[in-house]
């Protein structure tokens, strides 16, 4: 298993980051040590100054993207993951209803993607309704193939990945400690603040961890769902890629990962993976 | 808790209903649109019920070859399959003891299912180029026969396959993680005390107690590798697998068929599922049929 790790994980990384060090020119790479690839990645960036330069603009909107899919699939996970550990009580009720929630995390991301298109484009369904009970005139634009599109894609998609660990530390809060907050005197509001998010800390880190690195990290949802249209962190590695401009792809991926990595640290600090696995 | 359902109870119920139908909404949306006659378009209404555009998936017409892309997936996905299975429980097992290297493999397993895939297949495009540029360049030198012709080492079941592992191993062994949990060890012990070697109380033991799980990790591999795109696109070389298919096809295709195409590949998931599903419940009951209580700490 290492081995296989280190042929297609590990040696691939290391790879990235020597050649985001290389040279290139219009079809090839040519190895020797340069900074090009990250000088033609933040090309702009100190001639335009104050002006934010379009790398900058780039990380920010994923960063926004980033954000606001985690503030939704926090809240909607975290929702869904008490209803089922806190409000559900037999087990086999629990198993069922996960399961129902599963079974499209099966299916293929793309054609979860493509479902959208009939309800949501210029002829699709929210637009009809939204027409004949007098809301709108003109059939609405935004709902397809804007940001608007990718979030709500992006939250269509990965919710679960947040429900599941964030389950996963919920079943394990001892329930005599919600009671004895019960018995203290507390409101159901005050043990949910006071004693189950706190408790369920964990669940909320790892889950946070996946769905940011996925998002931060996504081009094909936000291609698919943009319209080819919104830059994204991924999407210039993927334009990079497609013009054979390795080393420029490399740079950025190395800029990504910088980025991730961080945010992961920030966030394992205040939690230990190993442990809650 | 109290013992009534309270308000917050029917409340949550509500939200929760409400994202199951947000999760199976569109989906539904498709799959009856799949059915649209064949004047029909991408959205509603339907116009007429046929089964036109399945014929038309199968026929080939319009669309770049499917049925090769279909059968790439599913041979790849089997592969990806049986090797994640082997590796996983064997990992698993090696991880019930300390061993060298335990910390870093788990710490490189968890990296690499949370590194951003782009990153990972980037990666692997590089390495195969690299090892590409480097046959060709010695091949010459020392007379290696098989480089005379050399293209390229990327492929389906090369890069790709290291690709689709990078993705389904880590499942595999947090799976395996979760069995080892709850594993009651005193059985084991007991068939030790029993005189049986180690290969015999992992094959009479150990492996038919974890079965059920096992299917699961199988399960897991190849629907995770059969839905597989971000790890694959750069990675698998010229040929495309069917979700890349699928993506390519979402720029270009205005007609149902798309969605015809989506209705298959999802129907392929729910039978594999769904036959995983029945083999681990006829195991369970074996189980419980043969094994006295043994298997009632397994889930």
């Amino acid at each position: 298993m290492m081995l296989v790790f280190g042929l297609f994980f590990l040696l691939p990384l290391v790879l990235v980051v020597i050649v985001s060090a290389w040279d290139y020119n219009e079809y090839e790479m040519l190895p020797g040590f340069s900074f090009r690839g990250y000088t033609d990645t933040f090309e702009g960036c100190l001639s335009d100054w104050p002006n934010i330069c379009t790398i900058f603009k780039t990380y920010l909107k994923t960063l926004k993207l980033c954000f606001i899919t985690w503030v939704l699939t926090l809240g909607i996970g975290f929702t869904l993951a008490y209803f089922l550990a806190f409000h559900v009580r037999s087990i086999t009720w629990q198993i069922t209803l996960s399961l129902i929630c599963t079974i499209p995390f099966w299916t293929s991301n793309v054609i979860r993607m493509i479902a959208w298109i009939p309800l949501l484009g210029r002829n699709g369904v929210v637009n009809q309704g939204l027409m004949s009970i007098g809301a709108i005139h003109e059939p609405l634009e935004w709902l397809l193939f804007s940001e608007f599109a990718v979030i709500l894609a992006f939250v269509h998609l990965f919710t679960f990945f947040m429900v599941v660990p964030i389950f996963n530390s919920m079943i394990r809060i001892d329930r005599s400690l919600i009671e004895a907050a019960t018995d203290a005197g507390a409101s159901s509001w005050q043990t949910l603040i006071n004693v189950i998010i706190p408790l369920a800390k964990p669940g909320i880190v790892i889950g946070s961890i996946f769905v940011i690195t996925i998002v931060m990290g996504d081009f094909v949802t936000i291609g698919v769902m943009g319209g080819q249209q919104i830059a994204s962190a991924g999407k210039i590695i993927e334009t990079r890629l497609n013009a054979l401009q390795f080393p420029a792809a490399a740079a950025n991926a190395v800029i990504l990962l910088g980025a991730t990595i961080m945010i992961i640290m920030g966030l394992s600090r205040l939690v230990d993976i190993r442990k809650e696995l | 808790m109290s013992e009534r359902r309270s308000k917050s109870f029917y409340l949550l119920a509500t939200f929760f209903l409400a994202y199951v139908l947000f999760l199976y909404g569109p989906m539904f949306a498709i799959f009856v649109l799949s059915f649209q006659g064949p004047e029909g378009g991408l959205t509603f209404p339907m116009n007429g019920v046929s089964l036109h555009w399945f014929y038309k998936v199968f026929s080939g017409g319009g669309i770049v070859d499917i049925g090769a892309s279909f059968k790439r997936s599913l041979s790849l996905g089997l592969l990806v399959t049986v090797l994640t299975v082997v590796l996983s429980v064997g990992a698993g097992m090696a991880f019930r003891r300390k061993f060298i290297g335990a910390t870093v493999l788990f710490y490189t397993a968890i990296a690499s299912l949370i590194m951003p895939s782009i990153i990972t297949s980037l990666g692997i495009a590089l390495e195969f180029r690299l090892i590409d540029d480097l046959i060709n360049h010695f091949g010459p030198e020392y007379h290696w026969s098989w480089a005379e012709n050399w293209t390229t080492a990327m492929g389906l079941y090369t890069s790709g396959l290291g690709a689709h592992l990078t993705w389904t191993l880590p499942f595999g062994l947090l799976i395996m993680f979760a069995i080892f949990n709850r594993f009651d060890h005193r059985l084991e012990e007991a068939a030790r005390d029993l005189g049986a070697s180690h290969w015999q109380v992992f094959w009479h033991v150990i492996l038919p107690l974890i079965l059920p799980s096992v299917v699961g990790i199988g399960l897991f591999g190849f629907t995770l590798s059969w839905d597989e795109l971000a790890r694959s696109s750069q990675a698998i070389g010229s040929v495309n697998t069917l979700p890349l298919e699928l993506q390519g096809l979402t720029t270009t295709v205005t007609k149902p068929d798309i969605y015809a195409l989506g209705t298959l590949t999802t129907a392929v998931s729910i039978v594999v599922i769904i036959s995983a599903l029945l083999i681990i419940r006829f195991l369970q009951k074996r189980q419980a049929r043969f094994g006295s209580d043994a298997g009632q700490g397994m889930v």
